[in-house]
């Protein structure tokens, strides 16, 4: 490795692994394989630089590696009920699957029992032994691919496991709560989820990441997400971290014919995230929405990256984010849209809007369309620009204070992606958040 | 009410105002016309606050305070009201709730109690009722995609709803037909009385048929070369601006 930094740090994730295979006591089956073949992976490449394209604005080695401490790796955690009983989004009546530093606590959760869905711990469907994890793990997220698949597939010890059966619609969302503990130490998670919905049915997942504490967490996530024929989902998630958290994680879903997928990304805080979002339509007449929303500040750098590969006909795809950044902040946004000669008829659109609110703020968008259909509608386009001064002085003219005419433009700015948002108490959540942030 | 005195003012470097003296009493219309390029507009947005203008001599006391002093959410608080010539479009913010914070900073400066959302409701379908502007209309974003009278329309409303006391409506005859002049011109003037004052500026007589004025300005290069009722403003409209311009010239 040219990175000596880097060097350092691969030796430390090796013996990492190799506590943890030791963790393992023997319980090892065809999954433990792939994670051996998925780590040596890991280890060959390390983690993505500059040099890499997919990776060129955010050099994950670089900022890793000043920060991450591989040698702390703290597992366990006091945290009772009492302290993580105040839930983040009040009022919210859902399903819940509570993480302390990557690990399932199931004495902090509540999980649906019901007939038509199995969910649980990743560790206990492994143990379990359960089919469909079997049938369905890293199929579909490949570590050979990317780098930072590879690490969460070597690590893949704990997260969740959901499995909606046919025609099946849940009545609540289910949430994924995960807290990081850095009150004393530093803290790697590397949660893995396998969401299955089977044909016909509905469900909504929302993925909430947030800290108790100041310290620095390093989290690496991979949700793979098979959606079957005219089965509906849509996934959220919640990025509400501290100034020293870094993120990284791919959601990797897998459409059948006519089904719909939408994924809604918040982030309001974190050192560096960097969101991997690659959406494969399998099937025709598939649609998919994704929405994002950076509101970002300090030294934040979020990345978002996705893909929506259009493969059969009749197909759609509508992709609206938008960013707010101030101080030295930077986003980046990379959306590809892929359309195959076979994806006749499909309609896919793209963009993302940003509001430089410093001169110190940076944002580098980049779309990406390739298309070889012919009879198809697709259309891209980005802005990135200042707060509107003829706006604002014509909110003042009526009496409306500089600093809430302000916010008022933000808020609007914000609200064409927060109006997609179909749990009405996660929205009421999202304009108070995005208030408070406004406001400052 | 409004008392300017040899008001100068440059936008990046360039000479707009050169030496405006006005006086505006209670009660009164004043028209300012003027030949295109002559400063109409720029001493429309001096006075209400626009930031891009610097002022560089001169006064404007506005009921007896240092109006160039205030900002300009405070000028609209204490009852300066500009009617924009193009009405900015806001995505995402329907009228009725840019109104209703308007309205409530605007009573809380005056020492009134806010309006709770039944009130406020009341005021203003009594307010729409001036401009025969629709409910649904004043709850999509503001502006956006509205056609110029529907613009101008929601500008007079907006007037109605703030009451102010000095109203300066800055071409507000541009790009209307006639029946939607006619409209904005019988809000405005059901909006007049004894206790306000309005400025019309216009470069056509067309709009102080239906909003007549009491004294006529005629403002070029920068400065009020004529002044007179508005008989002045129909010789305008018959012989054009270029007699002024020569007068001003010879002066």
């Amino acid at each position: 490795m040219s990175n000596p930094v880097s060097n350092n740090q691969l030796e430390q994730l090796s013996q990492n692994f190799e506590q943890f295979e030791t963790s393992l006591n023997g319980s090892k089956g065809s999954i433990h394989d792939t994670r051996k073949e998925a780590i040596s992976s890991f280890l060959r490449s390390g983690f993505p630089t500059s040099k890499n394209e997919e990776y060129k604005y955010t050099d994950l080695s670089k900022l890793v590696g000043k920060k991450v401490d591989f040698s702390q790796r703290r597992k366990g955690s006091k945290l009772d009920h009492e302290k993580v009983s105040d839930r983040i989004v009040e009022g919210l009546d859902a399903y819940e699957l509570t993480f302390v530093n990557g690990h399932f606590q199931v004495e902090l959760s509540n999980l649906p029992e019901l007939d038509g869905v199995r969910v649980s711990g990743f560790r206990e469907a492994l143990i379990n032994n359960e089919q469909t994890l079997d049938d369905h793990f890293s199929k579909y997220a490949s570590f050979e691919k990317d780098e930072l698949v590879a690490l969460n597939t070597g690590f893949s010890e704990d997260g969740s496991f959901i499995h909606i059966k046919k025609g099946q619609r849940l009545d609540k969302p289910i949430v994924l709560n995960y807290i990081n503990d850095v009150h004393e130490n530093q803290t790697q998670n590397y949660p893995r989820n396998l969401v299955v919905a089977e044909e016909s049915s509905e469900l909504t997942i929302i993925e909430i990441y947030h800290d108790l504490g100041e310290d620095t967490s390093f989290t690496n996530e991979v949700t793979e997400i098979v959606i079957a024929e005219n089965a509906k989902l849509d996934h959220y998630k919640l990025q509400l971290n501290n100034d020293k958290a870094f993120y990284t994680g791919t959601t990797q879903v897998s459409q059948a014919t006519s089904s719909t997928f939408t994924s809604y990304t918040f982030t309001t805080g974190g050192a560096v995230i960097r969101n991997n979002l690659n959406v494969d339509q399998e099937g025709e007449g598939c649609e998919t929405n994704m929405y994002g929303l950076y509101l970002v500040d300090g030294s934040a750098h979020v990345d978002n990256h996705t893909t929506v590969d259009h493969k059969k006909p009749n197909s759609y795809s509508n992709e609206l984010y938008k960013g707010i950044l101030r101080d030295k902040a930077r986003g980046v946004f990379n959306g590809k849209i892929y359309v195959r000669s076979e994806a006749q008829k499909t309609n896919a659109f793209q963009s993302n809007k940003n509001i430089l609110l410093s001169d110190t703020s940076v944002v580098n968008t980049k779309p990406q369309l390739e298309i070889w259909a012919d009879d198809v509608k697709c259309s891209h386009g980005c802005t990135t620009g200042q707060i509107d001064e003829e706006a604002l002085f014509y909110m003042q003219a009526r009496g409306l204070s500089k600093e809430s005419a302000r916010a008022l433009l933000l808020y609007a700015f914000a609200t064409e992606v927060l109006e997609n948002v179909r749990v009405e108490k996660i929205k009421v959540f999202l304009e108070k958040t995005i208030s408070k942030h406004l406001y400052r | 009410m409004l008392k300017i005195n040899n008001l100068h003012a440059a936008i990046e470097d360039k000479k707009i105002l050169n030496g405006i003296n006005l006086e505006v009493k209670a009660g009164e219309v004043h028209a300012i016309m003027g030949p295109n390029g002559s400063g109409k507009s720029t001493l429309a947005s001096v006075l209400a606050g626009r930031e891009d203008y610097e002022v560089s001599e001169g006064e404007a006391a506005f009921l007896g305070e240092d109006l160039l002093d205030m900002a300009p959410e405070d000028r609209a608080r204490a009852g300066v009201f500009l009617a924009f010539q193009y009405p900015v479009e806001i995505p995402g913010v329907s009228t009725i709730n840019f109104m209703k914070t308007a309205l409530n900073q605007v009573r809380e400066y005056r020492g009134q109690e806010t309006l709770d959302a039944v009130s406020f409701l009341t005021l203003m379908k009594e307010k729409m009722k001036l401009v025969d502007i629709d409910q649904s209309l004043l709850s999509r974003s503001l502006n956006e995609g509205f056609s110029g009278g529907e613009k101008k329309r929601n500008e007079i409303f907006q007037m109605a709803m703030l009451e102010p006391k000095l109203a300066i409506l800055d071409e507000t005859d541009s790009g209307l037909d006639i029946d939607a002049l006619k409209i904005v011109a019988n809000g405005v003037n059901k909006l007049k009385g004894k206790e306000n004052a309005t400025i019309v500026v216009t470069h056509y007589q067309r709009l102080l048929d239906y909003i007549v004025p009491d004294y006529v300005h005629v403002l070029y290069n920068g400065r009020i070369v004529k002044s007179g009722t508005k008989e002045l403003a129909h010789e305008l409209e018959a012989k054009g601006y270029d007699w002024i311009k020569e007068e001003a010239a010879t002066a």
